[in-house]
């Protein structure tokens, strides 16, 4: 249930503190109100709705390379 | 069963070497992890297979569906037949209680939602209707609860409320190390649980007891890097706690979400199913917000039955037996015919092995 997954922020609302995300090419609306100080191009750890914490970018690619492979892996 | 071993990556390959020489220094060790996204993947990926075999990996009380009281899903239903519609997460839906599940009871007027405020979009749009948001979870999840309430407080919304079952993780470690039901050598600690509450509450729990713990991540090289920095905290003894997800982990957590919580619930006994009270390990709502707390505003009395006894879901919990030891295992009890809650949450330990362990 804690899962969470770093997505990158593609687009801000200030006034919200919300932002869009985008991970895999599927964008979704989160919450900011925990991380605020994100800007766009970053990437947060996404919760339930929620980014929980900042990433940074190799961090957030490790985490991709990872997945990937274990995709790879499962399919063969 | 495919096993980790079997990919192309040396990198990995290089960390269960160096796990094998580390363990060598051993005799038998019991590493505990109390994450449900960790016993999934532990699974999923093989690692047990792969481990020398005087590591042994046991499943504790980390999965939130898993330690739900069979009461909390009683009372659910018996909301619902007073009217309210029920707001939760997909797991949840198919836990029995001990006279049914909500998706055998009522289906249709409970709502799976993937965010907990998406419950506010329902009880704006529905105003003639009353929700209850199941607020289940540890203190990953505790946070987006706690936002949820303040922003129905600002939005003045009345007819959406909470039936509270949210857990805390250290409180629950302590019990088991108290109890010293089982010999623990060392903890994998939730990763995201942390990336909240922050290192530094880990770090006490394993200080008082003299036992090791990593915070980790979730891939299958965390989890094994992990394994192998506990076996160099009980070889060197220097220190208790070590954080091998750098990437996400502060030492104070993430204080907003930390504040929030605060602001909205304060500590409670809470019941784990299987395990039984634990002193200050749950959460409640405070004072200020009790006009979300359902409990307080509609409370019902349930008389729950008692579960079917031949569950063992409680000393899977505790991680005192393997869920095959379990005589339903395979015999009456699947993910299709789930008999505990271990077999329903797809984080549960016997979930986990039944579709990737064996």
């Amino acid at each position: 249930m804690c899962l969470g997954i770093p997505v990158k922020i593609v687009e801000i609302n200030t006034d919200e503190q919300s932002a869009i995300c985008e991970y895999k090419g599927v964008r979704k609306k989160i919450d900011l109100r925990f991380v605020p100080d994100v800007k766009l191009n970053d990437y947060v750890i996404l919760h339930a709705g929620f980014a929980i914490q900042k990433v940074n970018q190799e961090s957030a690619e490790q985490i991709y390379e990872l997945l990937d492979k274990f995709e790879e892996f499962k399919e063969s | 069963m495919n096993s980790l071993i079997n990919l192309k990556n040396l990198k990995r390959a290089e960390i269960i070497s160096d796990i094998k020489k580390a363990a060598e220094d051993f005799q038998s060790l019991n590493f505990m992890e109390v994450c449900g996204t960790h016993t999934m993947q532990i699974y999923r990926a093989g690692i047990p297979s792969i481990l020398p075999s005087n590591i042994n990996l046991l499943s504790g009380p980390g999965c939130p569906v898993c330690v739900t009281p069979e009461e909390f899903i009683d009372k659910a239903i018996a909301y619902l037949k007073e009217g309210y519609e029920i707001l939760t997460f997909g797991d949840l839906y198919r836990v029995p209680g001990t006279y049914g599940s909500l998706e055998k009871e009522c289906s249709g007027k409970v709502k799976i939602i993937y965010s907990p405020s998406e419950s506010l979009e329902y009880a704006l749009n529905n105003s003639d209707k009353k929700f209850i948001l199941l607020a289940v979870g540890f203190e990953t999840t505790a946070p987006l609860f706690a936002a949820v309430v303040i922003d129905a407080k600002k939005k003045g919304i009345k007819n959406l409320f909470l039936l509270c079952a949210l857990k805390l993780i250290p409180p629950v470690m302590r019990y088991l190390l108290e109890t010293g039901e089982l010999k623990i050598d060392g903890f994998l600690l939730p990763g995201h649980v942390a990336t909240i509450i922050g290192s530094e509450a880990f770090r006490k729990v394993c200080d008082d007891y003299k036992k090791p713990g990593v915070v980790s991540g979730f891939e299958p090289e965390d989890i094994l890097q992990s394994i192998f920095i506990l076996l160099m905290l009980l070889k060197y003894k220097s220190r208790f706690l070590e954080i091998q997800y750098r990437m996400a982990v502060k030492r104070e957590g993430n204080v907003l979400a930390r504040r929030e919580m605060e602001k909205v619930f304060q500590k409670t006994k809470a019941k784990w199913r299987g395990i039984g009270e634990i002193e200050n390990s749950g959460l409640t709502l405070k004072e200020e917000f009790i006009e979300y707390d359902i409990s307080y505003i509609h409370p019902l009395k349930i008389e729950s039955q008692v579960f079917n006894p031949r569950c063992r879901c409680g000393e899977v919990l505790r991680g005192i037996i393997s869920p095959v030891d379990c005589p339903l295992f395979d015999n009456g009890c699947s993910p299709q015919t789930p008999q505990g809650p271990c077999m329903v949450s797809s984080e549960g330990a016997c979930a986990a092995i039944y579709k990737y362990g064996r």
